[in-house]
């Protein structure tokens, strides 16, 4: 058996991920639609007055991108766990932290790049600016890949367990407030004419965070979880 | 060693007490109700440090296997969780006659009531995992994640321009009276000694409900009696 390399365990696992996503079209879509329709109830919950909603738009996305992004952890490895998948993949040779990574890079794209696009559809029908718009998009860009990491260390610890998807949230929801405070403050900044770079610097200075650590620990929560 | 620290925390209850309401003054700009500060300072310090404590413990069950310091932290986790509601209660109740809100969104405000969060989910996490022994491992693995807002709250006065006041007590000296300090000195030698008690008479119930099966236990007065 030839020996892969490691960006080749990378494209093949992701491969194999979106693959396993597009079979099945209708969990990919629940997110999204559920993420459409928790935005869309605020300014029914609230009232239509455009000034407050103008206003409230970046942090509505945000929280329901949040939301919406818990709702698929539960996914990310259980499929994997019930039928053996995920302990053939500990056996492999090379990193299980890059195996993890591969995972959530598959997992952002399947949940969190389709918020991404649809967030400006949204974004105007809050009626927001387009330069927020775009500072909106570019804050969910970096934010939204730090949503799964995060999320897959909690999936990971909770592997397997009774009542895991109320648990994840519990666990994973408030490691990930500081991404919530930043990506709606770089749209807000818009809004009220201040710098927004420091916003989207933290943002990113988050991500690279964990994507060094988040794997690793994911990886570390995995082996204890499948002892 | 239970009943040592259990009565000298009582003691020093009594003591701390007693000062902070009848002998510190009352302050020039706060009037009475600056006297919750007696309890606030030392629940709010030591949610904080007992967190740390508890990571400590629980990176120390992980990377060496002991038995022993992962029942530590899980048995240290309510009473911070507990001191950390106190130091928000407190707070709030602070908080209204001076800043005329029970709740305001600051930095450190919400940095405490993640740690709450924080300490809620480490205890949910063990209580959801059957094993004990997974669930001290993922437990631990959360309390070093969680450890990394330690440090946030800590410095949030500083870093970010609060309505939260910055820290009266310096190494180098402080601003506030002499019996005020005594005071607050007072309970929180009282909070360390309840906390150092409370969370050993808690490992003590979590060893004999693990070990109940070996021997010494079945050995033991108590249990023969």
């Amino acid at each position: 058996m030839n020996k892969l390399s490691l960006i080749g365990l990378l494209s093949l696992v992701i491969r194999r991920d979106l693959v396993l996503a597009m079979r099945r079209r209708a969990d990919v879509l629940t997110t999204l639609i559920f993420f459409i329709i928790v935005v869309s109830l605020f300014p029914l919950g609230v009232g239509p007055e455009m000034d407050m909603l103008r206003k409230m738009a970046p942090g509505v996305i945000w929280v329901a991108a949040l939301l919406a992004s818990m709702l698929s952890l539960g996914r990310m490895f259980s499929a994997d766990h019930l039928d053996g998948t995920l302990e053939q993949m500990m056996l492999v040779p090379q990193s299980l932290s890059v195996l993890v990574l591969a995972k959530i890079l598959a997992h952002w794209m399947v949940s969190g790049l389709p918020l991404v696009i649809m967030a400006p559809v949204l974004g105007l029908q809050f009626d927001m600016t387009t330069q927020a718009i775009g500072v909106l998009i570019v804050a969910l860009l970096l934010g939204t890949p730090i949503l799964s990491m995060v999320g897959a260390v909690g999936a990971a610890l909770t592997l397997g367990l009774r009542g895991g998807g109320a648990l994840v949230s519990l666990l994973v929801l408030p490691l990930c407030i500081p991404v919530l405070i930043f990506g709606a403050g770089a749209a807000e900044a818009v809004v009220s004419g201040t710098s927004v770079s420091s916003h989207l610097s933290l943002l990113g200075a988050l991500l690279v965070m964990a994507l060094i650590f988040t794997p690793w620990v994911t990886a570390l929560a995995l082996r204890i979880s499948m002892e | 060693m239970v009943p040592w620290f259990a009565c000298s925390a009582a003691i020093m209850f009594v003591a701390g007490l007693y000062i902070s309401f009848f002998v510190a003054p009352t302050d020039i700009q706060q009037g009475e109700a600056y006297r919750i500060m007696f309890i606030h300072v030392p629940a709010s310090i030591l949610s904080m440090f007992i967190y740390l404590v508890m990571a400590g413990y629980a990176a120390l069950g992980l990377i060496f296997n002991t038995r022993l310091s992962s029942m530590m932290a899980s048995a240290l986790a309510p009473t911070g969780a507990l001191l950390a509601f106190l130091s928000l209660w407190t707070g709030a109740l602070w908080g209204k006659p001076m800043w005329g809100a029970w709740w305001v969104w600051d930095a450190r405000l919400t940095s405490e009531l993640i740690l709450l969060f924080l300490y809620l989910g480490f205890i949910a996490l063990h209580a959801s995992i059957d094993d004990p022994r997974r669930a001290d491992r993922a437990s631990a693995l959360l309390a070093i994640i969680g450890s990394v807002n330690v440090p946030i709250i800590y410095f949030s006065v500083q870093w970010w321009n609060t309505l939260h006041q910055g820290a009266s007590v310096k190494l180098t000296g402080t601003s506030m009276h002499v019996a005020m300090q005594q005071g607050m000195y007072t309970m929180m030698l009282a909070v360390w000694l309840y906390a150092i008690a409370v969370s050993l008479l808690r490992v003590r119930s979590i060893i004999l409900e693990r070990e109940s099966k070996t021997q010494w236990v079945s050995e033991l007065m108590e249990i023969k009696r």
